[in-house]
């Protein structure tokens, strides 16, 4: 049994901002109880746990750049209590025998909990969809071909109406790669002076448009991930209104807090798909963030070995890591800034996702499931290789300093994660 | 060549847009010093005795390898060749390494000339030797604009409040970028003319002006400069054919009745006679095709020999 002392007690969605003792009893949290370590949290934010719907874990396959071992390291350390693995690995995550290895990885490393995404199409070929039914009995919570969109209208309306007896979100990567191709930075005034291959916004609000109106032909679950563009936001405001299929989406932490302008230096770090985009999309995202038209913030995690980051811009490969450095970044970003509430940031890293896939977390209840974080807000760290637990150190914040430090994360009743120190949730002390 | 002792105060030259107007006319000025140099009997002064060039070029160009290699020889340098065919590039040796090496072998300078934009910068970063772009991409090709800039300079005694039109492929053309940007800081006035599916939409950016309609474009210019069109674009799509591109943007004779009375005719090359520009204009009165080249080397001597006496 674990009693948390005199942290600030902070949960949006229950309306929960004061002072106060928590008590956690078989993985349960209480108001009341015994302990037999107390945690002296004083001076310390407690969250409901940050849920990730967007990683990349790289297991099977390139286990040089993340495992689900290391991956999920970095995950408490960054606050994730959860976090979905992306299937584009190699073997994908296409049939059930591929998620239950992802899942069981998950359990045996014993740090955030796991949860596989299973492919939209086999092989990620977009051609014939995945067994659902299969994957979700290996403990998929949901589909995707994320890393390519789909590209035939066909194949995704299929997608999106074999899933309706599932009821599990189809989560599209909407790039038009027709449009996109050769591409590497947002199309627009820094690509014009770069010489360099521009993603225009458009390649992404086409496949948004496309699939809102599919989704509401058929009335199926569409969740766009990674929007970047505000006409894409517009798109799904627009499609809402018919109220025929579900519409969701989410956008990453990045996105959030960097813009085009980054890629001046041609620092691949800052390369990844989609692109950062203007500061006129930024700020759409975050005014979409405010206004509830944006369901959930994700990592999309993407760990690349050195040897492959430390190459000519347009060589290098799309992707950045971000479960470490998401709350902080927002946090010193967007929040002190004054640009979002805590609430807000808060409210869509952990509650918001949780309840849109369907896990019983994100919250900070008398009885609820006892995943949380306990954060220093005024605490400071510096992002260097040598402070990120993610086997790859590709983040575009490296040598910056960031405020709101993970001190302590606590998944299912147990620490986890404790100032620079992990342990398994299967091992050792227990509540 | 004497400057009374002034020098670059930077290690690379990446780019025109780094540069400052000041710097700009150092550039310009030491490379008149160089052009007596040229003019000379003996054609070599020993400024760079000992000190140690490499050419890296990953991508073929004869024409601004040739340009450099003189510039350092005429400067006493010594040179060390290497090109994308006969380096370990081919076996899968990445830039890095190539630099790497080459630095190892205690070399001074790298000039690089390259397919991706910002390969200079990335390597300038890198590596303690100077670096040289020599063309990165559709970015920029800085000593190109340099020795555009000088033969302008030459040709109207100034720069400053000139018109000048950019014909052709804008957006894959790193002269198109680095001339616009040099040409902007040094008070002329720009537009750019070619088919819309080879001008970014954010052109504007640069603060150039944009018409699409040759003929009207080159009215009121004091210069045309005629960009070399790829013939791989065609094959992508981005115009329907070499001979509708002819048909609107190939500088003939016949058009430039149209443009101002001694109007000049500039071309990076090399060229596609007959394609983006007819061999009557190349070979004309109009053209300053040939001082470019000349140019090309005095310009390319002026900046090795500023970026290396700060070295030393
Ligand atoms: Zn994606």
């Amino acid at each position: 049994m674990i009693k948390i002392k005199g942290g600030r007690l902070f949960d949006p969605k229950n309306g929960i901002d004061e002072e106060g003792d928590i008590y956690i009893v078989d993985g349960k949290v209480r108001k009341e109880g015994a302990a037999e370590i107390e945690i002296d949290a004083a001076g310390l934010y407690v969250f409901p746990g940050f849920v990730d719907l967007h990683a990349h874990l790289r297991e099977p396959g390139r286990e040089d750049e993340e495992t689900i071992e290391t991956g999920s390291r970095a995950a408490v350390k960054g606050g994730f209590t959860s976090v979905c693995a992306m299937p584009n690995t190699e073997p994908p995550v296409d049939n059930q025998g591929v998620a239950r290895f992802v899942k069981e990885k998950g359990e045996k490393a014993g740090y955030a909990r796991i949860f596989p995404i299973g492919t939209i199409t086999k092989g990620r070929k977009g051609e014939e969809i995945s067994e659902f039914g299969d994957l979700i009995e290996g403990g998929c919570v949901g589909v995707s071909d994320d890393g390519d969109c789909v590209r035939k209208s066909d194949i995704i309306r299929r997608a999106l109406e074999y899933a309706k007896m599932f009821n599990i979100p189809v989560i599209e990567h909407p790039e038009d790669t027709y449009l996109s191709e050769g591409g590497q930075i947002n199309e627009g005034r820094i690509s014009t002076i770069l010489g360099m291959g521009g993603i225009p916004s458009i390649s992404e609000s086409i496949i948004v448009a496309r699939d809102i109106e599919i989704a509401n032909f058929v009335g199926g679950w569409i969740h766009l991930t990674h929007i970047s563009v505000k006409d894409s936001l517009e798109k799904i405001i627009e499609g809402r209104k018919k109220q025929r299929g579900k519409i969701t989406c989410d956008v990453t932490a990045h996105h959030l807090v960097l813009t085009e302008d980054k890629v001046k230096e041609f620092n691949s770090n800052f390369k990844m798909k989609p692109p950062l985009r203007s500061e006129e999309d930024r700020r759409a995202l975050v005014w979409g963030l405010r206004n509830g038209v944006i369901d959930a913030i994700i990592t999309d995690h993407a760990p690349h070995a050195f040897f492959e980051k430390e190459l000519e811009f347009d060589l290098a490969p799309f992707g950045v890591v971000g479960l470490e450095t998401a709350f902080s970044s927002l946090y010193t970003y967007l929040v002190e800034k004054g640009e979002l509430e805590l609430a807000t940031l808060v409210m869509y890293l952990s509650s918001s996702p949780a309840l849109l896939f369907s896990l019983p977390y994100g919250e900070i209840r008398d009885g609820g499931i006892a995943d949380l974080v306990l954060v220093d807000l005024k605490g400071e760290w510096e992002v260097r290789e040598d402070t990120l637990a993610s086997k790859s150190k590709n983040s575009p914040y490296l040598g910056e300093k960031l405020r709101g430090v993970v001190v302590c994360t606590i998944v299912d009743g147990r620490i986890v994660y404790r100032e620079g120190e992990w342990r398994r949730r299967n091992e050792g002390i227990s509540s | 060549m004497d400057n009374g002792g002034r020098s670059l105060n930077r290690k690379d030259l990446l780019g025109i847009e780094e540069l400052s107007r000041e710097e700009i006319e150092l550039i310009l000025e030491q490379a008149e010093g160089m052009k007596e140099i040229l003019e000379r009997p003996v054609r070599k002064v020993p400024a760079l005795q000992g000190f140690t060039i490499a050419n890296l070029f990953f991508e073929p160009s004869t024409r601004t390898l040739n340009s450099f290699l003189l510039a350092e020889r005429r400067l006493s340098a010594d040179t060390v060749n290497v090109s994308a065919s006969s380096s370990s590039v081919l076996k899968g040796e990445t830039l890095l390494d190539t630099a790497k090496n080459i630095e190892a072998m205690k070399v001074d300078m790298v000039v690089l000339r390259h397919s991706c934009p910002g390969a200079p910068h990335f390597l300038a970063k890198r590596i303690d030797a100077s670096v040289i772009n020599a063309g990165d991409g559709s970015h920029e090709h800085p000593t190109q604009a340099l020795l555009d800039l000088l033969t302008i300079k030459e040709k109207f005694g100034k720069i400053d409040g000139l018109k000048v039109l950019i014909v052709g492929d804008i957006m894959h053309s790193r002269v198109a970028r680095s001339d616009i940007l040099g040409l902007r800081k040094m008070g002329a006035w720009v537009r750019v003319c070619g088919p819309p599916t080879l001008i970014p939409l954010w052109i504007d950016e640069l603060g150039v002006e944009v018409e699409y309609n040759l003929d009207r474009a080159m009215r009121d210019v004091d210069i045309i400069y005629v960009l070399r069109i790829q013939k791989e674009r065609q094959k992508k799509g981005l115009f329907p054919s070499i001979r509708e591109y002819v048909k609107y943007f190939c500088i003939t004779p016949e058009r430039l009745r149209q443009a101002k009375e001694g109007v000049v005719i500039m071309h990076p090359g090399p060229m596609n006679r007959g394609v983006e520009i007819s061999p009557e204009v190349a070979d004309g009165p109009w053209s300053v095709i040939l001082d470019q080249v000349t140019n090309g080397v005095a310009i390319r001597m002026a900046i090795i020999y500023l970026l290396a006496r700060r070295r030393r």
